[in-house]
């Protein structure tokens, strides 16, 4: 399919080279942003993997968004601190001691492991315990819904250790770097830029293997996919725990960028936002993933400081059109106008081939 | 006060809280049941019911304002849900996870239209007098029980509602239809029923219903913007745990969901009840992943 598109194949290239001088162009603002928004694609590639490659709606991405943020802003908030000491917030509230399971968070190497080790097994049990039982479809959404207010509300009331409804923010240093120094903000954001690359290729390889042929084999047919001798179940835990690691490792990196973790950014709203992004972009292209939240949140920021009654409007609008109208997002409709432009390859196969319901980027 | 007047007060308060689940989750369920896909923007409804009895009750005072009121947030809500199912819904009705994020988007209009209206902070309804007292249990086992009135009538609504809806689908002509097409949607429309109109008449009354648990609503607190938000994500969790579009399974499931979340609040506090109802939910789906009462069919998928 990639002989249909020779002008794309390496478009990409120039992207990741515009994505990596961005600090000299961009004000520092906007590269603060720039690198947030890059932090979250990594999340909405993994979205791609499990909604659009396995047919999967999750509405609670946010949850594992959060696990990766809050393990590393754990560390951030220990890390300045001499042992003995606690975080201020905790004594604001009233607590003298370090609770238990934030002992472990004093080393870096645990938190950063944890960024992707904890949302993937709490990921895998979770979807093990559900797909065994062959619950699909819209249940599934509705459970991961759940998921998410679960969490979010959870954060809120547990407010001594986890900072309640304002999170966990203050941070200073990271590995005895200064996290407001200017090289430290430049290589975080070539080191986002980095990870969105290496998901992007990793998923791109896992995509076109076996395994992302039995994804698509069972968002299109489960039953036949069982009657043919599979199991479907164990794909769909792999893809789902994959993505909830990707949105882990994004959610670390939007916390060191952004400076703060609450349950504002993980809670049911929030996540279903995440949704929308990758629908923007197209649900099975993975540079239309990174598109689209680029797109929705850069909109986001300028419309919610225009007119701050508007954005939600706009939003709903957003979600209602997209769905009913572009249902590939704008990666299928750009697909659409180079297929028109060049209908048969210099190969003389039909480009058509590729499946309606958008293949590989 | 002894353990048993509490408990007690438990298992009552679960009843109402159930009964609040059910009027919430009933429309979700029918039309879940006979289209497959779910409304986001139920929830919605709900707040739109709490408005409109908000206006009622500014428009008639008296204390029979609230017999005015309901059959002017059934009759709005259904009007909404009429809209909202020929423009959305309809065209969505092949890609149920697509509708799901439609709706959404409803919703979020819905919500910002109602901040921009009544604004942010929410609006009251003061109980009419003969609903704002409490029965209390002075001797027996039981005394120390104190029962408000409020809860006893959400309890008759939603029991009002059942048996009104069961008679419905049980006894009438459009009933008889709604359960052809429920069981069978191709021989249905096969043998000349217009299974589009029944769609529409079931999501109308789906979205009525959720009207007039609104105005319950308001009478237990404050009508905001996002309302409706606090009590569908439970009423979903009814839903599946009810099993696909069973009335009786909805029921039943809201009794359980209300009773694990009210007996579990005398242990922990409330967010920490939520988990526990989400993870009962999980658990029961392990044994029965096809919810309380299933539906039998004999479409694969589905």
């Amino acid at each position: 399919m990639t002989a249909a598109r020779p002008l794309l194949r390496h478009v990409w290239l120039v992207f990741l080279a515009l994505a990596a001088v961005a600090p000299w162009i961009v004000s520092p603002y906007e590269l603060s942003l720039l690198g947030r928004f890059l932090a979250l694609s990594i999340l909405a590639l993994g979205l791609v993997l499990v909604w659009g490659e396995a047919g999967i709606l999750t509405l609670g991405q946010g949850v594992f968004f959060g696990l990766g943020g809050y393990v590393l802003a754990m560390h951030l908030k220990l890390a300045p601190l001499t042992p003995g000491e606690i975080p201020d917030f905790m004594t604001w509230s009233g607590r003298s001691e370090l609770p238990w399971w934030w002992q472990p968070f004093t080393s870096p190497r645990v938190a950063m492991a944890a960024v992707i080790v904890v949302p993937g097994v709490c990921a895998a049990l979770f979807a093990w315990a559900v797909f065994r039982r062959r619950v699909v479809g819209v249940y599934f959404a509705l459970i991961t819904q759940a998921l998410a207010l679960c969490f979010a509300t959870l954060l809120v009331s547990q407010q001594e250790s986890t900072g309640g409804f304002n999170g966990l923010t203050d941070f200073s240093t990271l590995l005895g770097f200064d996290l407001a120094a200017k090289g430290t903000v430049w290589t975080l954001y070539w080191i986002t830029v980095a990870f969105v690359t290496l998901s992007f290729l990793g998923l791109r390889w896992l995509m076109r293997s076996r395994f992302g042929t039995m994804l698509r084999a069972t968002r299109d047919g489960e039953n036949r996919v069982r009657f043919l001798g599979h199991n479907p179940t164990p794909y769909k835990v792999v893809a789902f725990t994959i993505s909830a690691m990707l949105a882990g490792i994004g959610g670390a990196l939007f916390t060191l960028h952004a400076g703060v973790v609450s349950p504002a950014l993980v809670g049911v709203v929030p996540s279903i936002e995440m949704v929308i992004w990758v629908a923007v972009g197209g649900r099975g292209s993975l540079w239309g993933a990174v598109a689209g939240t680029l797109l929705v949140n850069f909109a986001k920021d300028e419309i919610s400081s225009a007119l701050p009654d508007a954005w939600l409007y706009v939003l709903g609008l957003v979600f209602i059109l997209v769905v009913t109208l572009m249902p590939r997002g704008v990666a299928g409709v750009i697909e659409d106008v180079f297929r028109r432009l060049r209908p048969v390859s210099p190969g003389g196969k039909v480009a058509a081939i590729t499946s309606p319901a958008g293949g590989t980027p | 006060m002894g353990e048993l007047p509490l408990i007690a007060g438990q298992v009552f308060n679960s009843f109402s809280v159930a009964s609040l689940f059910v009027l919430a989750a009933l429309g979700l369920a029918l039309s879940f049941g006979l289209m497959r896909v779910i409304n986001m923007a139920h929830g919605e409804m709900l707040m739109l019911g709490g408005y409109l009895a908000y206006l009622v009750f500014l428009a008639v005072p008296g204390p029979l304002a609230i017999f005015v009121a309901m059959p002017v947030a059934f009759v709005g809500a259904a009007l909404v849900g009429a809209a909202l199912e020929v423009t959305v819904i309809r065209r969505l009705a092949a890609r149920p996870l697509d509708t799901l994020l439609a709706t959404w988007g409803v919703s979020l209009i819905l919500q910002q239209a109602a901040r921009s209206i009544f604004g942010a902070i929410g609006v009251g309804v003061t109980a009419p007098a003969w609903l704002n007292h409490t029965i209390a249990i002075t001797n027996g086992p039981l005394a120390g029980l104190t029962i408000p009135a409020t809860r006893i009538f959400i309890v008759a609504v939603a029991v009002a509602v059942l048996g009104a809806l069961s008679l419905l689908l049980a006894r009438t002509r459009i009933g008889l239809l709604v359960r052809a097409v429920n069981q069978d949607r191709e021989m249905a429309a096969a043998s000349g029923i217009n299974v589009r109109q029944v769609d529409l008449a079931v999501f109308c009354l789906g979205a009525g219903i959720a009207g007039l648990a609104g105005v319950v609503l308001a009478l237990l607190g404050p009508v905001t913007p996002n309302v409706g938000q606090s009590y569908i994500v439970p009423a979903f969790l009814v839903v599946i745990l009810g099993g696909l579009g069973s009335l009786a399974g909805t029921m039943i499931a809201a009794v359980l969901a209300g009773l694990v979340s009210a007996l579990s609040q005398i242990f922990v506090d409330v967010s920490s009840s939520q988990v526990l109802v989400l993870l009962f939910v999980v658990l029961f789906l392990q044994f029965r992943p096809q919810g309380v009462i299933a539906v039998r069919s004999r479409a694969l998928d589905g």
